[in-house]
């Protein structure tokens, strides 16, 4: 059974259980709504960041509904894990995630980006509960990451640092600084989740500036890393699980579909920073609730 | 001033004195350098405290979201490497990733301004102060000698918020006596004048001192305001001196634009525009050169001070 975001967290036990089938399947409706979130808030909003935010759905949900130890009514719980999200425009997936963990009414979504809501174009740890930094200038999550982890080692607190990147933001080059500083600091508690949809703004990743390969490259660094299907549960699970028990820092190269789906956004660099007007975020909404027909989904958010 | 000032001491050596003093007062003090910690005198902190210490190699942009991580995990860093480093290679960490979220980073910049010397325009930082200047919440620090630099570094633990330090290379002579509990206003009135203002901060303020000595010889009485704080500024003192003296010249190891010429031309432009004289580097960079030559070659000395002051001071009220 999913526990409930209040009373599940704080349990590392669970760790050795397996993932029954049906916890499985509860967290892929779990993902299936932070989609439709997603759709909801981009069109309401006329402008975001769909694609990537649904290449991170599956990986966000198995994090806030399963693995992160967090108090929704206590944002600042000392002893919680963490969660940055380094490629900032996937802002999105990560309010979906915290409403439906209630950090937050799940009714401010469709609000994102709207001049008197808390819900800012990329992530403002001062204005949304449950947002552990800012975060939108693409490279500088990890980084970041390395000083809390550090500061929770220092103070002995028992959470984990979990950090989600793109592929396209590892461009950057701090991204390899911070993977040089995680493994000399050897940090125990640091994982990066590496969201790899192969697209960014200009087309695919290999053809704007090939990143690959990711395992290796973490390797060399001094990582543990391991490949995953950023899109398959139970994988997702299994890699953050290993994260937390080996001795430094962990890189799971999540392969993903950007815009995962809706099928017209799937790996087409056009939906990377685009809104779906009302009559596609129809459609999408239909696809993801499993309907044939265009037009039955649940009302766009105004 | 008493008889016996301290010796000439150079404002890192502050900086690393102050920190290791706040090491053994703070455990919640960190410290973060980027291999230069020989030079901004950081060291001395790592070596006391070698767990509270990160030296993140050559990796700027790397050690200022670090810097970020630490203090939202409820530590008070202190991040240093050179002025023209800290600023420049990493400003949109700094603008991101500490000013924006308003987080209590201490930036404690060394080598600051052109008395780098032989180095060379690469490391000489003359835009850092216009540059953390234009960062919303960011307050801007430059100490006139090693006990204003020394009680800079003490007093920023409590402060809330962003700061930048700007520390030099070069051995500066003193200008205070004793350590000052803090900075206060930040605008302190050296001398009393009436004819004409100098504010100077950083090496400047005791070649201001020279400059208004020569200007007596001339029987012209010039205030000496030595800025600290160049963000928030202190806008009444500097409006009250404008006021008594009506005219201005101002002294900075730095660029003319964005430094403090001109956060005391915008003072006086909103409050009371009166003919002000900017002395620093006009526009151009450094280059290599011994301390002493670059100082006389961009004009940074008393003489070119007080001449500049007999200019502004010949089309006073025009």
């Amino acid at each position: 059974m999913l526990q409930s975001p209040k009373t599940r967290r704080g349990a590392l036990g669970f760790f050795s259980e397996r993932l029954s089938p049906l916890e499985t399947q509860k967290l892929g409706k779990k993902a299936n709504l932070l989609r439709r979130d997603i759709i909801r808030m981009v069109a309401a909003a006329g402008s975001g960041h769909p694609g990537g935010s649904l290449s991170a759905a599956d990986i966000i949900a198995a994090l806030y509904f399963r693995v992160l130890r967090q108090k929704p009514d206590d944002p600042r719980w000392p002893e919680r894990d963490r969660f940055i999200l380094s490629k900032g425009h996937a802002a999105p997936a990560l309010y979906a995630a915290l409403a439906r963990s209630d950090f937050f009414p799940a009714s401010d979504l469709v609000n994102l980006r709207k001049i008197d809501c808390h819900l800012q174009g990329h992530p403002d740890m001062h204005k949304t509960p449950g947002v552990e930094i800012s975060s939108g200038s693409l490279g500088q999550g990890l980084s970041m990451s390395i000083g809390m982890a550090l500061a929770m080692r220092l103070d002995r607190l028992p959470g984990h640092v979990y950090t989600l990147l793109g592929d396209g933001e590892s461009q950057e080059g701090e991204v390899w600084e911070a993977a040089m500083a995680a493994a000399h600091f050897k940090l125990q508690n640091l994982t990066a989740i590496v969201d790899v949809n192969g697209l960014q703004i200009d087309g695919f990743t290999k053809d704007v500036m090939n990143v690959e390969p990711l395992v290796e490259k973490y390797t060399a660094f001094g990582w543990h890393s391991r490949a995953i299907d950023g899109h398959d549960m139970e994988e997702i699970i299994a890699a953050l699980e290993w994260s937390r028990t080996i001795p430094g820092p962990a890189a799971i190269i999540a392969k993903t579909v950007k815009g995962k789906g809706v099928s017209f956004m799937e790996n087409n660099a056009g939906w990377h920073g685009k809104a779906p007007s009302a009559r596609e975020a129809e459609q999408a909404l239909a696809e993801l609730e499993g309907k044939k027909v265009p037009g039955e989904g649940e009302p766009v958010g105004r | 001033m008493a008889a016996e000032l301290p010796k000439p001491r150079a404002t890192r050596e502050a900086y690393g004195d102050a920190l290791l003093k706040l090491g053994g007062l703070h455990e919640d003090i960190v410290a973060l350098d980027a291999d230069l910690s020989g030079s901004t005198k950081s060291g001395k902190f790592g070596g006391a405290f070698p767990d509270r210490f990160f030296n993140v190699g050559i990796a700027e942009a790397n050690m200022m979201n670090m810097a970020a991580g630490l203090a939202v995990g409820g530590k008070i860093p202190y991040a240093s490497t050179f002025a023209v480093f800290a600023t420049g290679r990493a400003f949109d960490q700094v603008r991101q990733s500490i000013a924006q979220p308003n987080l209590p980073v201490r930036i404690c910049a060394s080598h600051g301004g052109i008395t780098v010397g032989e180095d060379g325009c690469s490391h000489q930082s003359v835009e850092d102060i216009g540059l953390m200047r234009m960062l919303p919440n960011m307050r801007v620090v430059v100490p006139a000698d090693y006990n204003q630099a020394y009680a800079a570094v003490m007093e920023s633990y409590v402060l809330p918020g962003p700061i930048y330090i700007r520390m030099g290379r070069p051995v500066v002579p003193p200008l205070y006596e004793n350590t000052p509990s803090g900075l206060g206003s930040g605008a302190d009135i050296l001398r009393p004048g009436s004819d004409i203002s100098l504010f100077a901060c950083g090496i400047m303020a005791a070649k201001a001192l020279a400059a208004a000595d020569e200007l007596k010889k001339r029987d012209i009485s010039a205030e000496v305001v030595n800025i600290s704080v160049l963000k928030p500024i202190d806008e009444e003192t500097v409006v009250d001196s404008l006021s008594r003296t009506g005219c201005a010249v101002t002294a900075e190891e730095h660029s003319i634009i964005g430094g403090l010429g001109g956060a005391i031309s915008q003072v006086a432009s909103e409050h009371i525009p009166v003919r002000i004289g900017r002395l620093g580097l006009r526009d151009v960079f450094g280059k290599s050169g011994l301390p002493d030559q670059l100082l006389e070659e961009f004009h940074l000395t008393a003489r070119h001070l007080a001449e500049l002051s007999g200019l502004v001071l010949q089309s006073k009220g025009c």
